[in-house]
């Protein structure tokens, strides 16, 4: 699904991410670690074609197509979906506007007609209510005044309209406590399909107990420099990043 | 006819302007608008024409007054009962005590439109709303311009003590064509009277605009005003308010200028009592090579103790070559007030944009979203329904990926 090949980035002068490889097949969990810095926010944006990144060298395949061709909105149209590490407030725009503009651009895209109203709001209040929202949420400015649990939930729910192929969760963990991070990760888990694969990208470990990836990775860098299974993770919780780096 | 009192004023009006003329932009008033280019179409006063091809005016359940070219036509107007309206050849007529005490009272202060409607002014709208009695619909006041002409207007609008009422404005014009709409009303609201106004000024493409308002607040008096400007080549609004003792005022204002429109808005709020209320909320959007202007001062003087004013500016660029003049006033000679004003001038947000580019909509539909969002603040605080719809319509226009329909 999708396939990184020697990405180099660079972020104004400086370079980030430095001949970076990774592959995710469908139905795949991916977890991506390191310490602050290493590159994984890079990454995660440059996934999404977020702009202010320049791509110096390497590639990104995603079904066979050329990703870094693709701007943002055709990327979000053919699949891809970034859940933000920290959500803009947008005042005057309402959650459910947001959603069902976002549900039929994709849509059209996919060549089906716009959503019918009734069956976007039976849809919408469904979504809402698995993650344990209120429907109030749905009529309020996109994430304008909502805690930082409130926002990653919203992230979900847009994610769980959208029904992406490829996800990636930047930081979702950051500044949830331990219930909201539960219930943002049974959205995630119920997601879980044979055609949608996740890439995690998270300074702890925590996420992963409610998660649980296939593969970890670990960044640092620039680089993958080491990838394993689960199991990399309590690893990394254990010692630390410094002794990949030392290595 | 011959009034006396009345062509006295407008000899002396018409004797001003011919000295002065359209303001000139070394005036403080005037210098972010020029007026030249109308003075150059040396247009005459609209004549009165006999037939006119609407078949009827949209205008909802509203009672309405409709002017063609300055004109009152009350063959397309409807008209409430339990008040006194009628055009203001006919109050010269009917009511001419009441006219003629509260005529050129509300204005303080000329200019040479103001001195041009007084002295050339071809009809106009009376109304007269008696103690405690309250309009239940809204009454709206259609002008249409279909001559390339100048088309004066004059307005006297008095509302008795405890009364209530709503009035819109609408500017409209079926043609593309030149003209000038020179419309200025005096506004009286009695003793805790209440009085909603709605100005919603969509000219066509090529028309001059000057609306002023001129407004008295007596005691415990209440009068909200929106102003709409959207349309013509080059407009100016005054909005100008005496505010007696514990007087509330509340401005509201959208001016949405594109290509080469210039929008000017002056308000002026005059407290002149003690424990008076006013509220200012200006937003602007700006595009291509539009150049919007705000003027805003509050005055409090010295004997206007206990005075709460607020007053904010905002302005969204949406090109590099449009361009917004900003003047937020303050003039406060009272010494215990709570008065604040705050402008901001900025462009829409890239995150946001990127935002919802991340969620499949592409770059102008989520500009669309966010400009609009912007906007619909002020159409949100339209408290008629079906005015609140046309106007959100009217912005669809502009922007229309920006809202569900």
């Amino acid at each position: 699904m999708l396939k990184i090949k020697d990405l180099t980035v660079n972020v104004g002068n400086k370079e980030i991410l430095k001949g970076l490889n990774l592959e995710v097949n469908a139905g795949e969990i991916h977890a991506i670690m390191g310490p602050n810095g290493a590159g994984k926010s890079t990454l995660s944006h440059v996934l999404s074609g977020k702009s202010g990144y320049e791509v110096t060298g390497g590639s990104i395949t995603y079904n066979g197509k050329d990703l870094l061709e693709m701007p943002a909105e055709i990327r979000a149209r053919e699949g891809v979906f970034l859940a933000f590490q920290y959500p803009v407030e947008i005042a005057g725009v309402t959650n459910v506007y947001l959603l069902k503009a976002a549900l039929n651009a994709v849509r059209k895209h996919k060549g089906l007609s716009e959503v019918d109203a009734m069956d976007f709001l039976t849809l919408v209040k469904a979504k809402t209510k698995a993650l344990e929202m209120d429907e109030k949420f749905l009529y309020r400015a996109v994430n304008e005044g909502f805690s930082g649990g409130e926002k990653k939930r919203n992230e979900i729910l847009q994610m769980a309209m959208l029904e992406p192929q490829l996800c990636i969760l930047d930081e979702t963990d950051s500044g949830l406590d331990i219930d909201a991070l539960r219930i943002v990760a049974d959205g995630v888990n119920a997601l879980r399909a044979e055609n949608r694969s996740f890439i995690m990208v998270t300074h702890y470990q925590r996420l992963l107990d409610y998660i649980k990836p296939d593969f970890v990775h670990v960044l640092a860098d620039g680089k993958i420099v080491k990838s394993g299974g689960a199991e990399l993770a309590l690893e990394l919780e254990e010692k630390g990043y410094g002794w990949l780096e030392q290595a | 006819m011959s009034i006396s009192w009345l062509n006295d004023i407008r000899q002396q009006a018409k004797n001003q302007f011919e000295k002065t003329g359209f303001p000139a932009s070394n005036l403080e008033d005037w210098r972010y608008t020029n007026v030249s280019a109308i003075a150059k179409k040396e247009f005459s006063v609209a004549k009165f024409v006999e037939d006119v091809d609407f078949d009827a005016v949209e205008s909802g359940s509203a009672f309405h007054f409709v002017f063609v070219d300055g004109y009152f036509r009350e063959e397309l107007s409807n008209l409430p009962e339990k008040i006194t309206i009628c055009s203001i050849n006919d109050a010269l007529k009917n009511h001419a005590d009441l006219l003629q005490s509260k005529f050129n009272q509300a204005i303080k202060q000329t200019h040479g439109f103001i001195d041009f409607n007084t002295a050339n002014f071809t009809d106009g709208l009376f109304v007269h709303i008696a103690k405690n009695v309250v309009l239940e619909k809204p009454l709206q006041i259609i002008h249409i311009a279909t001559q390339e002409a100048i088309l004066p207007t004059r307005h006297v609008v008095i509302l008795d003590a405890n009364a209530k009422a709503s009035l819109i404005e609408m500017f409209v014009s079926p043609e593309k064509h030149a003209y000038l709409t020179n419309s200025v009303a005096e506004v009286f609201v009695g003793e805790n009277a209440n009085l909603t106004l709605y100005k919603v000024q969509q000219e066509g493409e090529n028309a001059y605009h000057f609306g002023g308002t001129y407004v008295q607040q007596a005691d415990n008096a209440r009068f909200t005003h929106h102003n709409f400007a959207l349309g013509s080549l080059l407009a100016r609004s005054d909005i100008v308010s005496d505010l007696e003792t514990a007087a509330e005022c509340e401005l509201n204002g959208l001016y949405l200028g594109s290509q080469n429109q210039h929008l000017d808005n002056l308000t002026r709020i005059n407290h002149l009592q003690p424990h008076g209320i006013s509220r200012e909320f200006y937003k602007g959007i700006l595009n291509d090579q539009a150049h919007g202007v705000f003027q805003g001062r509050i005055l409090v003087a010295e004997n206007a103790q206990n005075t709460d004013s607020q007053m904010n500016n905002c302005n969204l660029l949406l090109s590099n070559e449009a361009e917004i003049d900003t003047k937020p006033q303050l003039e406060i000679y009272a010494d215990d007030v709570k008065c604040a004003h705050g402008v901001t001038v900025g462009q829409l947000d890239e995150k946001s944009i990127f935002y919802l580019q991340s969620r499949g909509i592409d770059e102008v539909s989520a500009k669309h979203i966010l400009t609009f969002a912007f906007a619909n603040e002020m159409v949100d605080k339209i408290t008629i329904p079906s005015l609140r719809d046309a106007v959100f319509n009217l912005l669809l226009t502009r922007f229309p990926e920006g809202a569900e329909r």
